[in-house]
């Protein structure tokens, strides 16, 4: 063992901490150095660093491949600084496809909307699932379509209001909110389908758990992982962020249950 | 290599195999599923991408993420699929990405038949999607020639980086004629700088067609424009003319109509009628200079027959390309008929009865009166 300075072991004491401290917080590598354009109180901004800290801490940013999708994440490809490729309004899972063949050793994501993969992107999501596609799906339902200014989504609660259901959602001409997560884990190929939310800090650290685990089921070539993330629209909710955050906890939770609703046991294994 | 009798839709799938297509995308469609049915076992036995997708809609946009990705890669379908995937093939414009892709055109409007048909030439050529561009377009008239077509459109696709369509019918798909394959091509050593492969040293790669403010927007448009100016000026016009020398009539005609015109134009020339066949090959970019030439500088021309299986597409086409100079008329049949030869020859002694008197006035005179 080398022998060292009472004065050098204070230096490298102080110097690790200064290092410490600079690491307590930063920017995912995964994440580019830009401000998003997402509106205030919204929590895509949450899902998208959650997702870059695992990309991060799996060391696979230099092999991940995004597909972004048609919504409000439609820029998701200014925001991760992975290779990234912008598909047609639903499709993300076909062009994820189309990828994964070609680079079956790279790891392949889309993130998608709700009314981009519950309703124009419903085939295509249905398909990767049953096919086992190996790529990983990071599903944002906030009951609404917020870019194109706050329609009815095929997520949204019966009774809610939105600007193409003044009277509020109404069972009899629009049917019943879809729950993709408990549909996705249906199908053989699915690995991986679980519902999480980005609601409080709680909450929060067990989505980047399962997003890690999704990225994981497909690293180990399992099948078709998703996670479906509860998360809030303040803008077109017509509430504050606070109250968007209680929103999801009191009204949206009841509808959409937290939880796994499939786990394929080589990743029920690994998590113990 | 030597001559072996091929159908039609294993002949393109074949070709495109040895010209190095790595990766396929389909569903199957009648009359093209031969073509999907070879890829299906051929692919897969070279170790390559197949995959039959849950419909064209995502079919195309697979096609997407394998070009995106830097994969030589094609699709094909059949008229109805075609229009299905046409938000996909303007997605890949607006991106700049390679593709091929074969439509075996049947009868339509809608489900309409399966037979030949080659009422797609607007569809196609025109644009294939909304926005501004035009796919390159090669049309095929046999056997063979559908080979040596599908070779070019790959390497048509990656030096432009555009969408190649080759467009034939069922006919040319489902008949079988003595043809000669290429060598197996080696596949792409290395991926597109370009393409979506991982950010390994370098900074992320972005494959969009979105470009949110109007000026970043007409940029784009302006630099695609530019690109298929480049394509019409770089000699990539394709045409065969058959006895067009002295030709008085002049029969314009693609693919399987051409096969038939073509048989027309020798009868009508063993009987001494001046009659001659020009058919383009690439119909986008279309040979407008070529026939424009042939109707302002060749002093025989006197009138030009379009024949199509259509209510008369290209008709529009070569009228813009000749001008008001020569008169145009048209024959077509519909709905899944290929015209026969005798229809064609009857057509064309027709017009020449109304040509011939002119010509006979302009001959004891002396001088032109056109």
């Amino acid at each position: 063992m080398a022998v060292v300075s009472a004065n050098a072991f204070v230096a490298a004491t102080a110097e690790t901490e200064a290092r410490r401290e600079e690491i307590v917080y930063e920017r995912p590598h995964a994440l580019t150095d830009v401000h998003t354009h997402y509106c205030p109180g919204c929590t895509h901004g949450i899902a998208h660093r959650l997702v870059a800290e695992v990309i991060d801490e799996l060391g696979i940013r230099e092999d991940t491949i995004l597909v972004a999708s048609v919504g409000c994440s439609v820029f998701a490809y200014n925001y991760f600084e992975v290779d990234s490729c912008e598909a047609a309004h639903g499709r993300a899972p076909a062009m994820a496809t189309g990828v994964k063949r070609v680079h079956p050793d790279k790891i392949v994501f889309t993130y998608q909307g709700d009314g981009d993969l519950a309703s124009i992107g419903m085939g295509e999501i249905m398909h990767v699932a049953a096919r086992g596609e190996r790529i990983t799906t990071i599903f944002i339902n906030n009951a609404v379509y917020g870019m194109t200014g706050g329609q009815m989504a095929p997520t949204s609660l019966l009774g809610q209001t939105t600007t193409s259901s003044p009277f509020g959602r109404d069972l009899r001409l629009t049917g019943a909110p879809i729950h993709m997560a408990e549909l996705l884990a249906q199908m053989a190929g699915t690995a991986y389908a679980v519902r999480r939310s980005l609601h409080d800090a709680r909450h929060i650290i067990q989505a980047k758990k399962a997003i890690r685990t999704a990225f994981e089921a497909q690293q180990k070539g399992l099948g078709f992982s998703i996670v479906e993330l509860l998360s809030t629209c303040p803008t077109n909710w017509g509430m504050t962020p606070a109250d968007s955050l209680a929103w999801v906890r009191d009204s949206m939770i009841p509808v959409y249950p937290l939880g796994d609703y499939k786990v394929a046991p080589e990743l029920a294994l690994a998590r113990r | 290599m030597t001559k072996q009798l091929l159908k039609g839709n294993v002949a393109f799938a074949e070709a495109a195999i040895r010209a190095g297509c790595e990766a396929y995308f389909g569903y199957p469609i009648t009359p093209q599923t031969e073509l999907l049915e070879h890829m299906s076992r051929r692919m897969i036995e070279l170790d390559r991408v197949f995959l039959q997708a849950e419909s064209e809609v995502a079919a195309v946009n697979m096609v997407y993420g394998a070009a995106a990705a830097g994969a030589r890669v094609m699709t094909s379908s059949s008229s109805p699929g075609i229009s299905l995937m046409q938000e996909g093939f303007s997605y890949m414009a607006g991106s700049n990405v390679p593709a091929v892709v074969i439509d075996i055109m049947r009868g339509g409007p809608g489900l309409g038949n399966i037979q030949p048909s080659q009422a797609d030439y607007n569809q196609v050529t025109k644009t294939a999607g909304h926005g501004d561009f035009h796919p390159i377009v090669l049309a095929p008239s046999t056997v063979q020639e559908a080979i040596d077509l599908t070779v070019l459109a790959f390497d048509l696709a990656e030096k432009y980086r555009t969408l190649v369509f080759i467009i034939a019918d069922g006919a040319i798909g489902q008949m079988m004629e003595p043809a000669e394959l290429p060598e197996m091509r080696p596949l792409q050593a290395k991926r597109p700088d370009w393409a979506v492969t991982g950010a390994k040293g370098r900074p992320h790669n972005v494959i969009s067609s979105l470009f949110m403010g109007a000026e970043q927007l007409e940029q784009m448009n302006i630099e695609l424009q530019g690109k298929l100016r480049q394509i019409e000026q770089s000699g990539e016009v394709r045409y065969e003319s058959v006895a067009i020398d002295d030709a008085e009539i002049v029969v314009v005609a693609f693919g399987t109509a051409a096969r038939v015109a073509k048989t027309a134009v020798k009868r009508l020339r063993a009987e001494g009628l001046p009659v001659g066949l020009f058919r383009p090959i690439t119909l986008w970019p279309f040979p407008e200079k070529e026939l424009s030439h042939l109707a302002k500088r060749i002093p025989s021309v006197r009138s030009f027959a379009v024949v199509e299986m259509n209510a008369g597409q290209m008709l529009h086409d070569v009228r813009e390309a000749v001008g008001s100079r020569v008169p145009v008329s048209f024959y077509g049949r519909m709905g899944g008929i290929i015209p026969l030869p005798e229809e064609i020859e009857t057509e064309i002694r027709r017009q020449y009865a109304q040509v011939a008197p002119k010509i006979r006035m302009e001959a004891r005179h002396g001088r032109s009166v056109r």
